[in-house]
C-alpha cells in the first residue's frame, strides 16, 4: 500500500561483523531493506540477533562492514561514509526515541525539545515556540516547564517524541519506545507515532519486543543471526 | 542555551558544596601569598621606616639585619660631619621578651635618637617620644594601649604612642625607645651577674655607648655611593646604600622563607589542579549517557567540550572568589601580617583559569571517547 511512496531508507547488501578469526561475530548479513514515507515498521528478534546493530547502522552511529545506505534520497554510505559530518546528518534527517526517554535531566521538557532546534541553528525564540507547539500537539504542553524527574513515564516519552520530531526529520528510529510504559500507554504512544508518520511524511523504524503493539506496525521484520526476514516470509 | 549553566543550576547544592571545598584550598593559596608578601613588607618596613640613604655599620658585616653589627655611638657625629650628609642618627635593634598583663610579649626594640633619623614615621595614636627616658612607642600588634606601662629590663616604660605595621621579618612587633634606654637595656645585667663581672674587672674598658648602625640622610645632590665610599675609608666601618640594604634583606633574610612558601604554593596549586581534574572527571563520568544522547541527537563536539570546560572554569572561579572573600574576612586573625595586593589575586585567577582548562582535559577526553551508541539500549 506504500509502494508508490518515496523510499526514505534504502539499504542493500549491508553486513556488519565484529572481531576477526575465531572471535568474529556476524551481526548483520547482507541486509536489504526499504522503508517508505509514512511506513511504520518493527524490527523483532531475540537478544543478540542484530536489531540494535541495524538501528545503529540506520542512525549512522556505526560503520557497516560493507553495503550501501541511502537516507532520504541521499546515498550516505557506499563502502565508506560519504559525509564527514554524520552528527549534522543525524540532526537534520533522523529523530531518535529511546527506551528510557533519555531526556537531559537538567533541562525542562520545553528546553529538551528546544535544544535540538538551537543545535540546528534556530534562534532561541523560534526554538521555544516550536517546542511549545510540539508539546501542545503531543498533549503535554501543560508540563512544558517541568523537569524530566517530575514527569510520569508517559509524559516523559511524549516529550522524548517531541524532541525526536523537533527538526521535522524524515526518519524516526525508536529503540523499545514502549518498554517503559503499560499496555494502555504503549498503545497510545504507538497510535501517536503512526499519526505523526502519516502527517509528517516520515517513516518509523522501531525495535520492539512488545507483542501487544505488533498490530500497530505496517510491517514486521525478524532478525535471526543477522539475517533479516519479513513476518510474511516476503523479501524485505 | 548554556548547558553548563543549566547543569550547575540543576545540581546547585552539590556545585556550591564543591566550590566551598575548593575555596578553602584557594584561601590557603591566597594566605600563603599574603604571608609571603607580609614577610617581605614587614622586613622592608623596618629598613624603609628611617627613610635613610646610607647605613654605616661595622666593617666586614652586612648589619644590622643580616648580621650583628656594633660600632661606637660617637660614629654618628663623624658621619654627620661628612660632606653631603644632611642628618644622621645612631640606631640599635634587639629582640626582647617582656611580660604584660599575664602574657609574654616578644618585642623588636628599636633605639633611636629623638630629633634624628630612626624614629617612627607616622604615629597612628598618641604622640612620639619627648622625654629622655622611659617612654615607648609600640606597634598595635603588641596589644599595648596608650597609657599602659611595661617593664623592659629593670625599667618601666610608659606607652605614649602607637604605630601600625611596623614589624621585623620574624613578625615581632616594634617598640621604639630612646637610644639611651636601648643601650641600657642592651648592657644592663641582673645585679648578681653585674657583681660577678665587676669582681672580674670585665667590662671596665668596654663602653656602653655602642650602636648597631648609624643611618644617614643625604643632601639631594649627594650620591650615596660616593658617601659610602668615603665612609669605607675608615677601616673599622662599612657602608651600605639603602638599595643595598634592602637587597641584602630580601636576598639573605627573606630568601629562604620565600623559597619555602614558593614550594608550598607550587604544591598547593598542583593539589588544586588534581582536585579540579578529579571533580570534573567525576562530573563527566556521571554524565556519560547524557553526553552520548547529545552526540546522538547531533550536538557537535564544541557543545560537549563547552559544557565541561565552562563547568570547570565556573568551579575554579567561584572557588577562587569564595577563597578571596574568606581570606579577606579572616586575614586579620592570622598571627603574621597577610598582605594581599590586587595583582596577586589577579595572577592567581589567571593561574586558576589555566589549571581549570588543563584539568578539564581529562573529562573532555572521556567525553569525546563516548560512543553515541551507548545512548541506545538500557
Amino acid at each position: 500500500m506504500h509502494g508508490d511512496r518515496m523510499p526514505l531508507i534504502e539499504i542493500s547488501g549491508v553486513s556488519k561483523h565484529f572481531g576477526e578469526g575465531d572471535t568474529r561475530v556476524d551481526a548483520l548479513r547482507d541486509i536489504d531493506l526499504t522503508v517508505r514515507q509514512g511506513e511504520v515498521v518493527a524490527l523483532l528478534g531475540p537478544s543478540g540477533s542484530g536489531k540494535t546493530t541495524l538501528l545503529n547502522v540506520l542512525g549512522c552511529i556505526i560503520d557497516p562492514t560493507q553495503g550501501r545506505v541511502t537516507l532520504d534520497g541521499e546515498l550516505v554510505f557506499d563502502g565508506r561514509w560519504l559525509r564527514g559530518d554524520l552528527r549534522r546528518l543525524r540532526l537534520d534527517k533522523i529523530g531518535f526515541i529511546f527506551q528510557f526517554h533519555n531526556l537531559l535531566p537538567f533541562l525542562s521538557a520545553r528546553d529538551n525539545v528546544a535544544l535540538v532546534l538551537t543545535l540546528a541553528g534556530k534562534s532561541k525564540v523560534e526554538a521555544q515556540a516550536r517546542a511549545a507547539e510540539l508539546l501542545d500537539y503531543l498533549e503535554v504542553g501543560h508540563r512544558a516547564g517541568a523537569m524530566p524527574a517530575l514527569l510520569s513515564g508517559g509524559e516523559a516519552q511524549r516529550v522524548a517524541i517531541a524532541r525526536a520530531l523537533a527538526n521535522s526529520p524524515r526518519i524516526i528510529l525508536a529503540d523499545e519506545p514502549t518498554a517503559a510504559l503499560d499496555s494502555k500507554r504503549a498503545g497510545i504512544v504507538m497510535d501517536l507515532l503512526r499519526k505523526l508518520a502519516a502527517e509528517q511524511g516520515a517513516c518509523i523504524v522501531a525495535v520492539t519486543h512488545d507483542e501487544k503493539i505488533y498490530d500497530r506496525f505496517d510491517r514486521l521484520f525478524h532478525l535471526r543471526d543477522g539475517v533479516l526476514e519479513s513476518e510474511e516470509g516476503e523479501e524485505p | 542555551m548554556n548547558l553548563a549553566y543549566r547543569d550547575v543550576r540543576h545540581n546547585l547544592f552539590r556545585f556550591v558544596l564543591t566550590c566551598l571545598g575548593l575555596s578553602l584550598l584557594m584561601a590557603v593559596v591566597l594566605a600563603m601569598i599574603g604571608i609571603y608578601n607580609g614577610l617581605v613588607a614587614d622586613a622592608l618596613n623596618i629598613v624603609k621606616a628611617p627613610q635613610a640613604d646610607l647605613w654605616v655599620v661595622e666593617a666586614g658585616t652586612q648589619g644590622p639585619f643580616a648580621e650583628a653589627s656594633k660600632i661606637p655611638g660617637s660614629t654618628r657625629d663623624a658621619v654627620a660631619r661628612l660632606h653631603g650628609v644632611a642628618d644622621a642618627g645612631g640606631i640599635t635593634y634587639q629582640t626582647v621578651e617582656a611580660s604584660h598583663a599575664g602574657d609574654t610579649l616578644r618585642l623588636y626594640v628599636i633605639g633611636y635618637q629623638p630629633g634624628h633619623l630612626g624614629g617612627p614615621q607616622t604615629i597612628a595614636e598618641g604622640r612620639g617620644i619627648t622625654q629622655t627616658h622611659f617612654e615607648l612607642v609600640a606597634d598595635r600588634k603588641t596589644g599595648l594601649a596608650l597609657g599602659d606601662r611595661i617593664r623592659l629590663g629593670r625599667d618601666s616604660f610608659a606607652v605614649v604612642g602607637l604605630v601600625e605595621n611596623t614589624m621585623n621579618s620574624g613578625g615581632d612587633p616594634a617598640a621604639f625607645v630612646t637610644l639611651a634606654d636601648a643601650q641600657t637595656l642592651q648592657s644592663q645585667l641582673a645585679p648578681p651577674a653585674q657583681r660577678v663581672q665587676t669582681a672580674r674587672g670585665a667590662g671596665l674598658l668596654e663602653s656602653a655607648d655602642t650602636v648597631a648602625a648609624v643611618i644617614a640622610r643625604l643632601e639631594p645632590a649627594a650620591d650615596p655611593r660616593d658617601v659610602a665610599q668615603t665612609v669605607r675609608q675608615w677601616k673599622h666601618l662599612g657602608a651600605l646604600t639603602q638599595d643595598e640594604q634592602e637587597g641584602i634583606l630580601i636576598g639573605s633574610v627573606v630568601d629562604r622563607a620565600k623559597r619555602q612558601i614558593g614550594l608550598f604554593l607550587g604544591i598547593l596549586l598542583t593539589v588544586s589542579a588534581v582536585v579540579i581534574a578529579l571533580i570534573i572527571y567525576t562530573m563527566t563520568m556521571e554524565k556519560l549517557k547524557q553526553i552520548a544522547t547529545l552526540k546522538l541527537i547531533g550536538a557537535p563536539d564544541r557543545t560537549i567540550i563547552g559544557l565541561i570546560v565552562q563547568q570547570s572554569l565556573a568551579l575554579g572561579m567561584v572557588g577562587w572568589s569564595f577563597g578571596l572573600i574568606l581570606i579577606l574576612l579572616f586575614k586579620d586573625f592570622f598571627p603574621r601580617r597577610v598582605v594581599l595586593e590586587p595583582v596577586n589575586a589577579a595572577v592567581l585567577a589567571g593561574i586558576i583559569v589555566v589549571v581549570c582548562v588543563a584539568a578539564s582535559g581529562l573529562g573532555v577526553r572521556a567525553a569525546l571517547k563516548v560512543d553515541p551508541a551507548t545512548a541506545i539500549g538500557g
